[in-house]
């Protein structure tokens, strides 16, 4: 019996040994041949419905990417998981980077969980490209050297929209409700608001911090018609914006609803006869540019829809990787932070060329204010915003939205 | 006008919470009879706002709010013939897990359907706005709902005490063994007690649908204030519960008025202190087979 154990040990132990001789170096050599990338996003939660999408935008850039030969002939395999929460999302962000082998972390849209993960990129000594968090605090006071922030910030997106509402002359002397998301992002953008505010001779006459997971809003649009404002200002995220702008429509109030932060998502679910006021966006898909374009037909060619701004954050930013580690033939982490940090410009389907700031690495491009179709101009379910004229400027330079040095100070450990 | 502020408040509460009342009466009731836990409850909800969105686009929204919980209580037959009836008698713990795995079969079926984006519709013009009664403002709309849950509640209401029907399922609650003995049959009447329960969910689902997020998670949100409503309010209890959603409802706009950080704190704080006086909540009957 138990030489008879023994031996079949013995061949179980050759098998094996056999079995590793031959297939470990082809597993290793086919490890060698992809670029692993540890991809991100909420796929639940209140932010879960514009996480859907950027989800499908890395993905598309990932199988065109492939499609064309990899980068360095080399094909990029891409690990794309549910961030969760914060906690969630710095366990995973760890364990991509250690067990899974990535040599980048990219995505994330809570700036909560991409606070956690630019730690975990900063402990490991690796690139993360932040692509939807716009919290400024990410890109200045918790900034670190390793982190990337492609969407734009919250200041930007108040500047934005704050430029055309006083074009209308509904800034000035104006009163303003706000109603904001209670984590770190809405306190982020309320703090810009404030500082917009304060600089245009606007008054803030009543604000309400609303919890993450709230759906009904009539408590809070009871204590704004109480207040009697000018204006109502939404600093909500994610589906809170899109239950927020259905109540709003629902008790028909006389104030004009505007926002400093609205995802095409949040919009489009709202729906057509909901929505109104002027809100700010990154992008949008009917951006006269021909690589957007191109992106869009791409996308709903796949997809069947077409695509929101964080499908085209995800998008694009895979792809300027993708010709950094072309150019710098590496996949290195320090060697990238020294290329972007040159400043390299890339074309990511706007007018103007776009590069990640070397002092705040925050990926500086045009924003664009949106106004609402009316209801019978809109062509499709999809076609529902107007794109304001892009800012800055066109002569103006394109730092001139973004905080300054001064205002959102960045010091990076070496 | 702080005290006419917080009026306001105390009735939009009332508002809120006969809308809860209509997720929480059936989940209550389908417990009290069938002994089952539904946690697939929020899974009706949320078919019924879908398929009202669904119908909508064909309908209108007037037929699709009519018919969409009609749909979903069929449906519920379904459900209780081919799933419940099983785990009637079965240990509590086997329900329990058979409906969280239905309400997550559901929330992937309705992903895979409709898609993860949420989907929309919205209030008919004539509903739209806000109604100004003295110094109150309602919203039209929700004054609607009110008025159709008032009539449902009297229905639901008159059932349950007026009718040989109500007798039975009233009987069945306290002693179905003697239910038994007499020759009657519960099942049948079970039946009807789950169409009547998820059917009311899904028209809280369909009349939720164009003032929220339309989306594939949005029965597990309900879920929780449910079951809030429900332990307040105390199992077998028919008034209990109404009294617990409305409680929750009032409880909930009050602190936003004061104290807007506790808002959502604040009805899990009425749950502690109603279970540390009343364990069996606030109305909550003695049930022999659940002691």
């Amino acid at each position: 019996m138990i030489r008879t154990s023994r031996r079949t040990l013995l061949r179980t132990g050759a098998a094996l040994a056999g079995a590793s001789a031959l297939g470990f170096p082809s597993i290793i050599r086919a490890q060698a041949e992809k670029i692993r990338i540890g991809h991100l996003t909420p796929l639940t939660g209140f932010l879960g419905v514009i996480g859907g999408y950027a989800q499908l935008g890395v993905k598309l850039a990932a199988e065109e990417i492939n499609q064309s030969g990899g980068i360095l002939g080399k094909q990029i395999d891409l690990l794309s998981e549910d961030s969760i929460n914060p906690a969630t999302a710095a366990t995973k962000a760890q364990r991509m980077l250690e067990q899974d082998g990535a040599a980048v972390l990219l995505g994330e849209i809570s700036s909560a969980s991409s606070l956690t993960i630019m730690q975990v990129a900063e402990r490991n000594k690796r690139v993360f490209f932040s692509t939807g968090a716009r919290s400024d605090a990410l890109r200045g006071k918790n900034c670190n050297k390793y982190s990337f922030h492609c969407d734009i910030p919250n200041t930007v997106m108040v500047n934005a929209v704050g430029t055309a509402l006083s074009q209308k002359g509904m800034v000035k002397g104006k009163k303003f409700f706000t109603l904001t998301a209670d984590y770190i992002f809405g306190h982020d953008l309320l703090k810009a608001a404030k500082t917009f505010f304060g600089a245009h001779d606007a008054n803030l006459i009543g604000d309400e911090l609303i919890a993450t997971d709230v759906t009904d809003f009539s408590p809070y649009l009871l204590k704004v018609r109480q207040a009697k404002p000018d204006v109502v200002c939404c600093n909500l995220a994610g589906n809170q914006v899109t239950n927020l702008v259905k109540q709003y429509a629902e008790f028909g109030f006389p104030y004009p609803l505007v926002g400093f932060n609205l995802n095409t998502g949040d919009a489009w679910a709202a729906g057509a006869g909901n929505l109104s006021g002027t809100w700010p966006t990154v992008w949008y898909h009917t951006l006269n540019n021909p690589a957007s374009q191109a992106f869009v037909t791409a996308f709903t060619r796949k997809y069947g829809k077409p695509p929101e701004n964080h499908a085209w954050i995800e998008y694009v930013t895979l792809k300027l990787l993708a010709e950094a580690i072309s150019t710098t033939k590496s996949t290195d982490s320090s060697e990238l932070i020294a290329y972007f940090e040159k400043q390299a410009q890339f074309d990511i389907g706007k007018a103007r060329k776009a590069y990640f700031r070397a002092w705040d690495h925050q990926l500086v491009q045009e924003a664009y204010p949106f106004t609402v179709k009316p209801k019978d101009q809109m062509k499709d379910q999809w076609d529902m915003l107007v794109l304001g004229d892009a800012v800055p400027a066109a002569n103006d330079p394109l730092e001139q939205i973004y905080p300054t040095k001064e205002q959102n100070p960045c010091e990076m450990k070496a | 006008m702080q005290f006419e502020f917080l009026l306001e408040q105390v009735v939009n509460g009332l508002v809120l919470g006969g809308y809860y009342l209509l997720i929480a009466l059936g989940l209550s009731l389908i417990f009290s009879v069938g002994g089952i836990v539904n946690l697939a409850h929020g899974a009706f909800y949320a078919l019924g706002a879908y398929v009202c969105v669904e119908l909508t686009r064909r309908l209108g929204f007037g037929a699709s709010v009519v018919i969409s919980p009609f749909a979903v209580a069929l449906l519920g037959i379904l459900f209780e013939r081919f799933i419940l009836r099983r785990f009637y008698t079965a240990d509590p713990i086997l329900s329990l897990l058979v409906t969280f795995g239905l309400a997550m079969v559901a929330e992937q079926a309705i992903r895979m359907i409709w898609g993860a984006a949420p989907v929309s519709t919205e209030i008919p013009q004539s509903f739209r706005g806000s109604v100004i009664v003295g110094d109150f403002l309602f919203s039209r709309y929700r004054l609607l709902i009110l008025a159709v849950v008032a009539a449902i509640l009297l229905g639901v209401w008159l059932l349950l005490q007026k009718t040989s029907f109500g007798r039975v399922v009233r009987a069945g609650i306290q002693r179905p063994d003697m239910v038994a003995a007499l020759g009657i049959r519960l099942q049948p009447y079970m039946t009807a007690i789950v169409m009547l329960g998820v059917g009311m969910a899904a028209l809280g689902g369909a009349f939720f649908a164009p003032i929220t997020t339309v989306h594939p998670a949005m029965g597990a949100e309900i879920m929780t204030i449910a079951f809030v409503v429900v332990v307040i309010g105390g199992l077998g209890s028919f008034w209990g519960v109404v009294i617990a959603a409305l409680l929750v409802g009032v409880v909930r706009g009050i602190a936003i008025h004061f104290e807007p950080a506790a808002g959502e704190a604040s009805i899990y704080i009425l749950m502690f202190l109603v279970l540390l006086l009343r364990p069996r909540g606030l109305l909550g009957e003695r049930i022999e087979k659940f002691e």
